[in-house]
């Protein structure tokens, strides 16, 4: 039905911002790992933490992107800002629309539909709930992986300025803790990236809107 | 000569987004925004916290980094000269360095490398030695020469280890030029006698071996600025 307010499911504004997501996520990344290349540790000099399974694990090179320390670091720096403008953009445009209330994660609205699709992912549940835009379960995930670009953004702004931005690395257990969530967080969104991709290819409807817009409500 | 589309997009691009010449185009401009972004969050009443002595690294586990082939040694009647777009300059043996004003501090080291260690330092401001010699405010930036040599390229030249530095943080409170190390003299591999140590940058901006210190009104390079490493560096 076309009405005089017609939204496509995945917005212009959305699949810009989505798209531009991608060079950008893998450039931070795979610099990132160039530079925990460097000091392939967690925990500072002579005091390695024992939580982590991976010290002294160099990451391979084709993860790896700059070519070298500085290299790396100055490809960081640089597109670090366009990914946050990038994000801001697109939170700032989903407040503006409206478009969140179909998006966002609201725990009364959604947490029983969230618990009820996973019910019928694992086959527990023959039927799947009912669904707008998202069901619960997409709505949890795509919120948190926001709260998790934030905390990522913020840690890496701890390790930058450890000393000007002291309160804010104190946060993070200083700046050692800083670069361990910075590590856990990058962790966590190649797990969101693995697990979102393998969904949208079992929804191949889902994945031709992200390039086209896809139908009109 | 012939090339393929793909390979004139590369070229067309190489300037602008290379990292092993981090300094120019896209990369370069970038960098110039981050040294204005970091100059502007500096504030000199801002003070890296002072560590407890339980978070002291272990001395042995605290690395030490040269580019010369050997720790290099300080030759017979060492002296630090301090000069450039000075009233007075000053011509200081380590015995009148020690009866100037001292610092003592407990703080985290940032290597680029990204870990960190806690020692603490011992020795005299910048400020103090910048009253002192009647530094030009409009020297903004001060550069930092080592008698340490190191040879950035195989075959190459010698090239003095140098930093050049933004004024603001030359003049922090926790920028010093020090002479010990947990309450100890300096060793010759933490930097004897003399060496750069400030809270507020990263390690390879605290030159070691220091022999000069000159007041410039221009910014200059360095040793590892010159290779690509970021000029601000700041922490």
């Amino acid at each position: 039905m076309q009405t005089a307010r017609a939204v496509p499911e995945q917005p212009l504004a959305v699949r810009l911002t989505h798209w531009l997501n991608v060079p950008l996520l893998l450039l931070m990344a795979a610099s990132g790992l160039e530079i925990l290349a460097a000091f392939p540790q967690m925990g500072p000099q002579g005091e390695p933490a024992s939580w982590y399974p991976l010290q002294e694990w160099v990451p391979p090179s084709w993860l790896r992107a700059g070519g070298w320390l500085a290299g790396a670091r100055h490809i960081h720096f640089a597109l670090g800002w366009f990914l946050v403008a990038n994000g801001l953009v697109y939170l700032i445009w989903m407040a503006a629309s409206g478009e969140w209330r179909r998006r966002a994660f609201l725990p009364r609205r959604d947490s029983m539909n969230a618990l009820q699709t996973m019910a019928y992912y694992l086959r527990v549940r023959k039927i799947a709930p009912e669904q707008g835009l998202y069901n619960g379960l997409q709505r949890l995930s795509y919120t948190a992986v926001i709260f998790l670009a934030v905390i990522e953004v913020l840690s890496g702004l701890a390790l930058y300025k450890p000393v000007q931005l002291s309160a804010l690395a104190a946060l993070f257990g200083g700046y050692d803790g800083a670069r361990a969530i910075h590590l856990l967080g990058l962790a966590a969104l190649a797990g969101f990236t693995v697990g979102h991709i393998a969904m949208v290819l079992l929804h191949p409807r889902a994945l031709l809107s992200i390039f086209t817009g896809g139908s009109r409500s | 000569m012939s090339f393929s589309r793909r390979r004139l997009l590369a070229l067309a691009l190489l300037p602008a987004c290379n990292p092993s010449r981090p300094h120019e185009g896209f990369l370069g401009l970038m960098e110039r925004f981050n040294a204005q972004v970091q100059a502007g969050m500096f504030r000199r009443s801002k003070l890296a916290p002072e560590e407890p002595r339980e978070a002291l690294t272990d001395p042995e586990h605290f690395p030490s980094y040269k580019v010369a082939e050997d720790y290099p040694e300080a030759p017979q009647g060492w002296t630090v000269s301090v000069k450039g777009l000075v009233a007075k300059p000053l011509v200081l043996s380590l015995a009148e360095l020690r009866k100037l004003p001292r610092t003592d501090f407990r703080v985290r080291h940032h290597c680029v490398e990204g870990w960190s260690a806690v020692a603490s330092w011992h020795g005299v401001r910048l400020s103090d030695l910048g009253r002192l010699c009647g530094a030009d405010p409009r020297a903004g930036f001060v550069e930092f020469r080592s008698f340490e040599q190191g040879q950035p390229e195989e075959g190459g030249p010698l090239v003095r280890y140098s930093s050049s530095w933004d004024r603001e943080s030359v003049d922090h409170p926790q920028t010093i030029v020090a002479y010990g190390k947990n309450g100890s003299p300096l060793t010759r591999e933490e930097g004897a006698p003399l060496r750069l140590y400030s809270a507020v940058k990263l390690g390879y901006k605290m030159v070691k071996w220091v022999d000069e210190v000159v007041y410039q009104p221009m910014p200059n390079g360095g040793y590892w600025e010159d290779q690509g490493y970021e000029w601000f560096a700041g922490v």
